[in-house]
């Protein structure tokens, strides 16, 4: 039992991170109507960019460990920035009106694009990351079992910070003026225009909050596994998650990562041995595309997708 | 002025529905094969053959087979390095399993068996379309890249996973030659080429066009959506797994799974948009620019940085080829979504006219 809630918890805060990549996917659907699969190259570049900028003011600049990360911080949310202008001015523009298979693929041409910018000016190496949160392993609920469970500190406290995140991202889609016209582009384009919200300006808020979303996830999954190229292949596993959830629900996100994350692991634990083991890499996918035959539009998502 | 359709007269349904209704065409196509056939296999080097011809003869084949289902039939397919997987790793069973067989029969009945994956997988298609569909067959693309490490069965049990191609030969002749290779390539991506051309223009071919461009409406029609799609997913596996198992045998002689993973399934894709989606002359274009860029790449990129001083690594040189990928990609998307393709037919155009364009 403690073996089974062991692997259980452990699945469910790597699902934390799955989520908050797939945040940053339904953020832009919602708003845009593009499938933005270059949301797992956006997390690598902010992480790279934190992580090389982190490592030179304290290395080269011997910057304060805080005022470094606080610089690293303040870059990379500029790096992101210049993505959303440029995801904006140069692509989304050009390619209003057209099927979201097309837009669809035009982001995978983004994703090799900004691979291939963020590696060239930031290094392709394996680099850890420190932002200052703790790695240490403990064993929480000792009185209920015996020798209690196995959790690494760092994955509670990316639970913590996906939790702050989602708060955050309600209360500024709900509260704040730019959240309303967000909301609203995300109901209908046309109208929004017409009551004079410039679509453009809105795309690029919500590039930019995505890309926010993409640095915190990248922060996060940086310090657990060190900032590298894999990082990138997280858009590839966030695809299940939103079938899972839904294209269009910020909380279907995070129940979808939670049940891949939980599933995944539990399969690998549990039925994996009997199958040769490795059946992480495609179990999300066949756990979606047998969701997909019960439920198409997701668990919390709004309209039921367009049969064929 | 050479390129005149003036006078080119069709007096019979034949006539006007050729696969090369202008007679130019025809006498460039032929020559161009006879140069192929006859005159590349003596000039070229071995580091041509390895580097350049084959791989853009075999991706030109499986780039054919992609844009059956992704341009004609509009279902979008990240997983077409799986089937070529299948393609290759059914060949190969095949070849162990009934020693007897030619290879080159082999490739062929992987083909058939890829196809029927690809009708498994294409179920899917009935009931979901767009993302969900690229979705499923992202689920075959990591499944088939599982299965050919896991399941031992499928490598014959081979303690390193990696698999060795039987020898290569027909008739008694030993093909194991570069020069052989090409032609053998050649002859099969010629003949499959041409006969994924022909069920393009025919009644098959317009139902998927028909789906393709508004599904509602082409069932209205009459046009049965099962029966095209399944039959695009089928045509399109079957294509890309015979180049599955030319890669595998011909090109590689020796593979990992690694061979197949979600890398191929991107660049074939490449391949579509960039050559021209819907246009089978198109993925040859495609197949080939894809092929040469990194080629160039590497040879131009670090003589240009020394020129400036600086000192491009490989690895520099293969995040440019992804920088430029990716741009070109949404470039092409942008400007010209008929790729290549279309370029060729507007240079055709102005041909026409040339040299007096009024």
């Amino acid at each position: 039992m403690a073996f089974f809630l062991e692997v259980l918890i452990g699945g469910l805060l790597a699902g934390v991170l799955y989520s908050l990549v797939a945040l940053g996917f339904v953020l832009i659907f919602k708003a845009s109507g593009v499938f933005n699969f270059a949301q797992g190259a956006m997390v690598l570049t902010a992480a790279l960019a934190l992580v090389r900028t982190l490592d030179i003011a304290q290395k080269e600049w011997h910057w304060p460990f805080g005022l470094a990360l606080a610089a690293g911080f303040a870059f990379a949310a500029v790096v992101m920035a210049v993505i959303a202008w440029a995801a904006e001015r140069m692509v989304l523009r050009k390619l209003v009106n057209q099927e979201g298979i097309i837009l669809f693929m035009a982001t995978i041409g983004m994703t090799f694009f900004i691979e291939g910018l963020a590696q060239t000016l930031f290094g392709a190496d394996v680099y850890p990351l420190n932002i200052g949160l703790p790695k240490e392993p403990v064993f929480i609920l000792e009185s209920v079992f015996d020798g209690g469970i196995l959790v690494n500190e760092l994955d509670i406290w990316a639970a913590v910070i996906a939790g702050l995140l989602v708060a955050g991202l309600a209360l500024f889609f709900q509260r704040t003026r730019i959240g309303r016209a967000l909301r609203a582009v995300a109901d209908d384009h046309a109208a929004a225009q017409s009551v004079g919200i410039p679509l453009n300006q809105i795309w690029f808020i919500v590039w930019l909050v995505a890309g926010l979303v993409a640095l915190v996830a990248g922060a996060v999954w940086g310090s657990k596994l060190g900032v590298q190229f894999s990082l990138s292949l997280l858009a590839l596993k966030a695809l299940p998650v939103l079938i899972l959830g839904g294209f269009t629900s910020v909380p279907g996100a995070i129940i979808g990562g939670l049940i891949i994350g939980a599933g995944e692991k539990l399969a690998e634990v549990f039925v994996g041995p009997s199958m040769g083991g490795g059946i992480e890499i495609w179990f999300a996918y066949v756990l979606a595309l047998l969701f997909l035959l019960v439920r198409p539009q997701g668990l919390f998502g709004e309209r039921i997708i367009e049969r064929v | 002025m050479f390129y005149r359709e003036a006078g080119q007269y069709k007096a019979s349904y034949q006539a006007d529905q050729a696969i090369f209704p202008i007679a130019q065409d025809r006498i460039v196509v032929v020559a161009l094969l006879a140069v192929a056939f006859l005159v590349v296999p003596f000039v070229v080097s071995e580091y041509t053959y390895r580097a350049v011809l084959i791989p853009v003869v075999i991706l030109s084949l499986a780039a054919i087979g992609l844009n059956v289902l992704m341009g004609y039939c509009g279902q979008v397919s990240l997983g077409s390095g799986a089937f070529m997987a299948v393609g290759a790793y059914a060949a190969f069973n095949l070849s162990v399993r009934l020693p007897f067989l030619n290879p080159f029969v082999c490739i062929l009945l992987g083909g058939f068996v890829a196809a029927g994956v690809g009708i498994a997988f294409g179920v899917p298609s009935l009931r979901i379309k767009g993302f969900y569909l690229a979705c499923a067959t992202l689920a075959a693309q990591f499944f088939a890249d599982w299965a050919f490490l896991r399941i031992k069965w499928f490598t014959n049990y081979t303690p390193s996973g990696s698999v060795n191609a039987p020898p290569l030969q027909a008739f008694g002749y030993d093909l194991s030659s570069p020069t052989a290779n090409y032609l053998v390539s050649l002859v099969f991506a010629v003949v499959l080429g041409l006969a994924a051309k022909n069920i393009v223009r025919g009644h098959v071919g317009r139902q998927w066009m028909a789906i393709r461009d508004m599904d509602i409406a082409a069932e209205i029609i009459g046009v049965r959506p099962m029966y095209a799609k399944l039959t695009a997913f089928a045509v399109s596996s079957f294509l890309i797994g015979v180049a599955g198992g030319l890669w595998a045998f011909v090109y590689l002689g020796s593979w990992e799974p690694a061979a197949f993973s979600i890398d191929r399934s991107f660049q074939l894709m490449f391949m579509v948009i960039i050559g021209g989606l819907g246009s089978i002359l198109g993925s040859v274009l495609g197949a080939a620019f894809i092929v040469l860029l990194p080629i160039f790449l590497n040879q131009a990129l670090p003589p240009l940085g020394a020129l400036f001083g600086w000192k491009i690594s490989t690895a520099t040189v293969s995040h440019f080829e992804s920088m430029i990928f990716g741009a070109l990609i949404v470039f092409f998307l942008i400007v010209e979504p008929h790729g290549l393709a279309r370029l060729w037919s507007v240079a055709k155009e102005k041909l026409r006219l040339w040299p007096f364009p009024h």
